[in-house]
């Protein structure tokens, strides 16, 4: 099968090395550790969108741009503690979903901004800790829309978003990520599998573009307890339904604790020909939407993931804190990754 | 960066072999295990002549219920193709993807893209989530066009089928078949980026016996083509169009189906592993007639020059009706076990009792009888039924015959004291209030068929009778059925009960006017051990063989209770969503009708008409025939359904035994029909429509309580009383009632059938319920024409009177337009609706004989028939008033329609 060369090379090796001798860890929550800053409007403003018409608050993305060194300090605490990734500030770093903010046309910069900081402190880390290289993972959201599931009951052959607006505004995200420098992009939360699909779709036109490419990594959400996504899919399904873009990792992040999230991601490591990722809540939300599991909780189950050989990386989603890493780093430490199964020689 | 993980501490699995895994909300993995993958074809509008006409005429839902009745026809895939020059093939594909993506039945499983253009496949994939496979691409128009479309059907992440066609057309030969998909294969797997398991060739099946002698050895080429193929390439698949190989035998499906068995069989063994096949509709290798598959043989494998002709010569012989004669004495030659199997499965009763007298004899027991040769064959039209091959009305017949040749054995049973063991008892019962049972028995009909007991209560049954008699019979299920909207809230009733007197056994509900909806929010809540709702007879079996199983009951059971909690969730969030128009805004949108510029015209002749006796003969000519099908389970509109491909033989020897029926109905007067209707003065007052005494229109005689649309959309929002001139308006106007039965005297017609005999049983009931709806459409005729006479001149033939091509209405109450079923005993009063017709209203009011109508006539040239859809509490908090009954009673009486 014909590939396109690696953007990188070099950092692809150095990041294949890692993989091949231990289980990396993503970071934590981004939202969790800017809410606690306890922001205000202005803060979100800054001086660019003093003026801007719509309310601004909550657009975390924004702060990218408005400010700049919280996001970086943010990811330098998970890196303090030994975290092998950071996720890019882009969760919803799209057409689609900026449009609530009135900011539609902030997303490829938004993007670019967002991966050029984390670039920034990778580049520290790995100076001083040249034996732990850090990568930057650019993060590609689901958008607010669901193109396989209509909004409106008694109409459900409705979508409120094609696949062709999808593919164009993720489109414009990735080009954003890969000129900020992103090692790494990672489709993830995705509750609509063809979502994922467009956005597939995006990431291949710009790789065919840019004749170059650069590892991807592909994680699902569970919603809940039937164990499918919100768009109905079994995790076996939703597998196969994204295996075409040969994701060097698959995984599923969000929605449930690391111990409800457990039989799914078993499932998936049964099946999938690719390295197999987690980035479970900490626990799930309680009355006020707060995440209560402790990280000794946390870790304790995600101990199982890596003793049980389930997974290659392992993070956190919401709710997880500094200290919920650096727990679950020291679990799984000395606990080998998943091996791969390989295919039959024809 | 997949090779990596190999040096560790993990124990390295052994090398998987690539397997196709494709998905839909489930994941389809063709394993070597999955043997033959079925692709349903029927969702094809090039293929099913029905599909094309639901496709054109916008009739989704029904086109829905063809993909529905693939996936439970046991397809694996199903293949959807709009290729229909009067179609936007483009939009009807997506409109029918997206359409399909929200039944969660249907979606479980891939889809196969089928288009021969390449836009349609596109727009197609655009709205798959799951992995599907796009039927096709070739290298019809060169390397480079061929790359393109493959390298963009990867990007979507789809399998793909390659047909054998190359620059210099489309490959008739082993050889040619070979060399282009090995080149296709080839550009796939190295310029595209194909893995081998997402290929699938199809070497092209072609017609043979036509007549051309070049095309005799077309399936002989498919064949070794394949086998070549699968040799060369393992992990790739070969599929192909099935039915296109049989194409000179149109309209002959029994040769046609034996043709498809016999090409599979020889073609399967040579590596065919896919096909687009009609599900439903596959004759098993080892039952064809020997002699015509010896003939069929000869053909597909092109054994004998002149195999064509000798198929030719035979097969008219097996056409419908001369196949069954001819084999009705080569069946009775075989041993007696076959030959009651034979009985069963062909509803044959003429034999039975001399067979079952043989075979009891034959026996330790009567019981090994039943046991034996009977349940094997029993069980065996169970699993017909389950996998679509056999249809209601033949089971029904299958059970009719069963019935049979068990009363002949039940002398010995007693004898001999002994007792069977049965799958499970369960007890059903029409609840109180309503009178309806004709789906009720179906059900009974078709669970007894499949081995259980059941204990059948009848109709009207309160509900402490229902738990006194399942606690005497010991029951393992209790199934509750209804038809009238009041009916819904006894079955509340019903398990609320359950629960306070701590029963613990499970509960099925089904009938017309139960939803998964309902159940799931007012049901299921009342009752923590179980409640099932069911859709249709073909679903009974199933459900009731979980709920009767000790190991699965739980489990199954614990499931649905999931998946109930899960849809009110959904409920709880989707409320919030589509508010209503307020009452008042409603109102505002009222029809505007100028009643001065045209005035109302004075009924011909006013008052009271009543019918005592109308002549049944008379009615015949009006039946509309499409319900009495869907009353067993046939989908389809009359008179297509007669030659409908999957429905079509189950239908027309239904139609037959009907007319029989009918015949003896009219000619020996089974059944008396009667009728009264009343033509009155009136007005409208708001919402409501009131009726007056006399043309003074001095004193309200009665007010009719009429319901107002909320639905926040474009156009009026509609209510009865808008067809009517106002109070205010100054303008006389005049409304009608009716009333009419035709099911008068069924019980003593019941007696003139057979004992037992369930299947005519529900034939009756079903014809009386057609000549009742066909007496209402009669006599509005008559309203129209003569009494009332707005409309003399009126010539409609039977399809535009169910077309309902003519002028004015006749809303029933119960119905959408008027869903409150309580309005009837207004029409009951005012006609003296018992006294004039013989006619009763229940404590829910059902009317009593079933077989009855009752309604309004609106004449307006403005009034239609519409749905009222959802109410708004602050309608019927208004309905309440108007009415003069309680918030709480409105809201029991309205209960489907309640926003709230």
């Amino acid at each position: 099968m014909t590939q396109l060369p690696w953007h990188d090379a070099k950092r692809v090796a150095a990041l294949e090395q890692q993989l091949a001798q231990r289980i990396l860890v993503l970071d934590g929550a981004m939202g969790t550790m800017i809410q606690a800053e306890k922001l205000t409007e202005s803060d979100y403003r800054g001086e660019r969108f003093a003026n801007h018409t719509a309310d601004l608050k909550g657009n975390n993305d924004l702060l990218s741009l408005t400010r700049p060194e919280l996001i970086a300090d943010i990811h330098r605490k998970f890196l303090d503690i030994g975290c092998d990734f950071v996720e890019t500030n882009t969760f919803n770093a799209n057409r689609i979903s900026q449009a609530d903010y009135a900011l539609e046309d902030l997303a490829e910069e938004i993007n670019k901004t967002s991966a050029s900081l984390a670039r920034k402190v990778c580049d520290e880390y790995s100076q001083t800790t040249p034996e732990q290289p850090r990568f930057v993972v650019g993060v590609i959201g689901p958008t607010n829309r669901t193109a396989s599931i209509s909004p409106d009951v008694s109409n459900p052959g409705y979508r409120a978003v094609t696949f062709s607006d999808l593919v164009e505004t993720y489109r414009e995200a990735v080009r954003g990520l890969l000129d900020g420098g992103a090692d790494v992009l990672m489709i993830e939360t995705v509750f609509d599998t063809l979502n994922a699909k467009a956005a597939i779709f995006a990431v291949q036109d710009e790789f065919e573009a840019r004749q170059a490419r650069c590892p991807l990594l592909i994680s699902g959400t569970i919603t809940d307890a039937s164990g499918r996504t919100l768009s109905g899919q079994t995790p076996e399904a939703f597998y196969y339904s994204v295996n075409h873009a040969q994701p060097n990792a698959v995984g599923f992040n969000c929605a449930l604790g690391a111990d409800q999230l457990k039989p799914h991601v078993r499932a998936l490591s049964r099946v999938a020909d690719s390295l197999v990722s987690a980035h479970p809540n900490a626990g799930l939300p309680n009355e006020f939407g707060e995440y209560d599991e402790t990280p000794e909780q946390m870790a304790a189950v995600i101990k199982n993931f890596a003793a049980e050989g389930l997974i290659n990386i392992i993070g956190g989603c919401c709710g997880t804190t500094p200290e919920h890493l650096k727990a679950i780093i020291e679990a799984v430490a000395g606990h080998p990754p998943r091996a791969v199964p390989q295919r039959e020689a024809a | 960066m997949n090779d990596i993980a190999k040096v560790n501490g993990n124990e390295q699995p052994k090398p998987r072999r690539p397997y196709t895994r494709l998905s839909g909300l489930e994941p389809l993995v063709i394993t070597p295990e999955l043997g033959f993958v079925n692709v349903g074809e029927r969702t094809n509008v090039t293929g099913s002549a029905r599909f094309k006409r639901l496709i054109l005429d916008d009739n989704y839902d029904e086109a829905i219920e063809v993909a529905l009745q693939q996936v439970e026809n046991g397809a694996q895939i199903i293949d959807v193709n709009m290729d229909e020059g009067l179609l936007d093939s483009e939009e009807a594909m997506v409109t029918f993807l997206n359409l399909i993506a929200a039944e969660p039945d249907i979606a479980r499983v891939p889809v196969m893209v089928d288009s021969s253009k390449f836009s349609v496949i596109e727009a197609g994939l655009r709205c798959l989530q799951g992995k599907g496979v796009v039927n096709s691409i070739s290298l019809k128009e060169g390397e480079e066009a061929f790359l393109d479309q493959a390298r963009r059907v990867r990007r979507y992440g789809a399998a793909v089928v390659v047909m054998a066609f190359d620059e210099k057309g489309q490959a008739d030969d082993a050889e040619r078949m070979v060399e282009c998909l090995s080149r296709a294969y080839r550009l796939l797997t190295e310029e595209a980026g194909f893995p081998p398991e997402d290929i699938i060739f199809d070497p092209n099946i072609f017609p043979v016996a036509t007549g051309m002698d070049e095309h005799n050895n077309y399936s002989m080429e498919f064949i070794n083509a394949t086998r070549e193929l699968k040799k060369r390439f393992p992990y790739s698949h070969v599929s192909g169009g099935v039915s296109n190989m049989s194409f000179s035998f149109r309209g002959n499906n029994v040769v046609r189906e034996a043709m498809h068995s016999v090409f599979l069989y020889h073609a399967t063994k040579a590596g065919m592993d896919m096909g687009i096949v009609n599900a439903g509709q596959l004759e098993v290798y080892d039952d064809i007639d020997p002699e015509l598959r010896e003939l069929v043989e000869d053909v597909v494998l092109n054994r004998r020059s002149d195999a064509t002709e000798r198929l030719l010569d035979a097969a008219d012989r097996y056409k419908g009706e001369g196949k069954q004669q001819e084999k009705d004495e080569a069946w009775r030659e075989k041993p007696v076990a076959e030959r009651l199997k034979y009985s069963l499965v062909k509803g044959i009763d003429k034999f039975i009792v001399d067979d079952t007298e043989e075979a009891r004899q034959q026996h330790a027991s009567s019981l090994e009888v039943i046991e034996g040769p009977l349940m094997d064959g029993m069980n065996y039209v169970g699993d017909l039924f389950g996998d679509g091959r056999m249809f209601l009305p033949q089971v029904v017949k299958s059970a009719r015959v069963m019935k049979k040749a068990v009363a002949h054995l039940v002398p010995y049973l007693e004898k001999e004291k002994k007792v069977g063991e049965k799958k499970g008892k369960i007890l059903m019962a029409t609840v109180k209030g309503d009178v309806h049972d004709i789906g009720k028995n179906i059900v009974g009909v078709v669970l007894a068929c499949n081995g259980f007991d059941i204990v059948d209560l009848g109709v009207m049954v309160p509900t402490e009778k229902i738990l006194a008699e399942a606690r005497k019979h010991e029951v393992d299920v209790i199934g509750l059925s209804g038809l009238i909207t009041p009916s819904l809230d006894e079955m509340v009733s019903v398990a609320e009960a359950m629960n306070s007197e701590q029963f613990d056994l499970p509960l099925m509900i089904g009938g017309a006017t139960t939803s998964r909806a309902h159940t799931a929010l007012k049901i299921d809540p009342c009752y923590p051990h179980g409640v099932v709702w069911v859709k249709d007879a073909s679903r009974s079996v199933d459900v009731a063989r979980k709920l009767a199983s000790k190991t699965h009951r739980k489990d199954y059971a614990s499931g649905i209770r999931d998946e109930y909690e899960q849809f009110r969730d959904r409920q709880a969030k989707r409320k919030t969503r589509k508010p209503l128009a307020g009452l008042e805004q409603a109102r505002a949108k009222r029809l505007e009708l100028d009643f001065a510029a045209s005035p109302p015209q004075a009924p011909a002749q006013p008052g009271l008409h009543v019918i005592e006796s109308w002549p049944l003969q008379e009615l015949v000519d009006y039946i509309d025939w499409t319900p009495f099908f869907r009353t067993w389970e046939l989908a389809g509109r009359f008179p297509d359904i007669l030659e409908d491909e999957v429905v079509g033989e189950a239908a027309t020897s239904l139609f037959e035994d009907a007319q029989a029926m009918l015949e003896r109905i009219v000619k020996e007067r089974w059944l008396t029909a009667r009728a009264v209707c009343g033509l009155l003065p009136a007005n409208s007052d708001g919402d409501d429509v009131l009726l007056y005494t006399d043309e003074s229109r001095q004193e309200v005689r009665e007010r009719l309580v009429c319901l107002r649309q909320q639905a926040d959309k474009d156009g009026p929002n509609l209510c009865l009383a808008d067809f009517v001139a106002p109070t205010d308006s100054g303008v006389k106007d005049w409304a009608g009632l009716f009333a009419v039965t035709a099911g008068l005297g069924i019980e003593e017609a019941q007696k003139r059938l057979p004992k037992d005999d369930d299947y005519a049983d529900i034939m009756l009931k079903a014809l009386a319920d057609r000549l009742a709806e066909a007496l209402a459409e009669t006599l509005h005729h008559k309203v129209r024409t003569e009494l009332w006479g707005y409309d003399k001149k009126e010539q409609l033939n039977n399809k535009a009177l169910i077309d309902e091509q003519y002028r004015g209405i006749r809303p029933a109450p119960g119905y959408p337009a008027c869903p409150d079923h309580s309005e009837k005993t207004k029409i009951f009063d005012l006609l003296d609706a018992p006294g004039n017709a013989n006619m009763q209203l229940t404590e829910s009011f059902a009317m009593l004989p079933t077989a009855a109508v009752s309604g309004y006539y609106f004449a307006h040239p403005e009034s239609k028939y519409f749905v009222v859809g959802k109410l708004d509490r602050d309608q019927v908090q208004d309905y309440a008033k108007r009415k003069g009954v309680s918030l709480e009673q409105a809201e029991k009486f309205l209960r489907p329609n309640l926003a709230y």
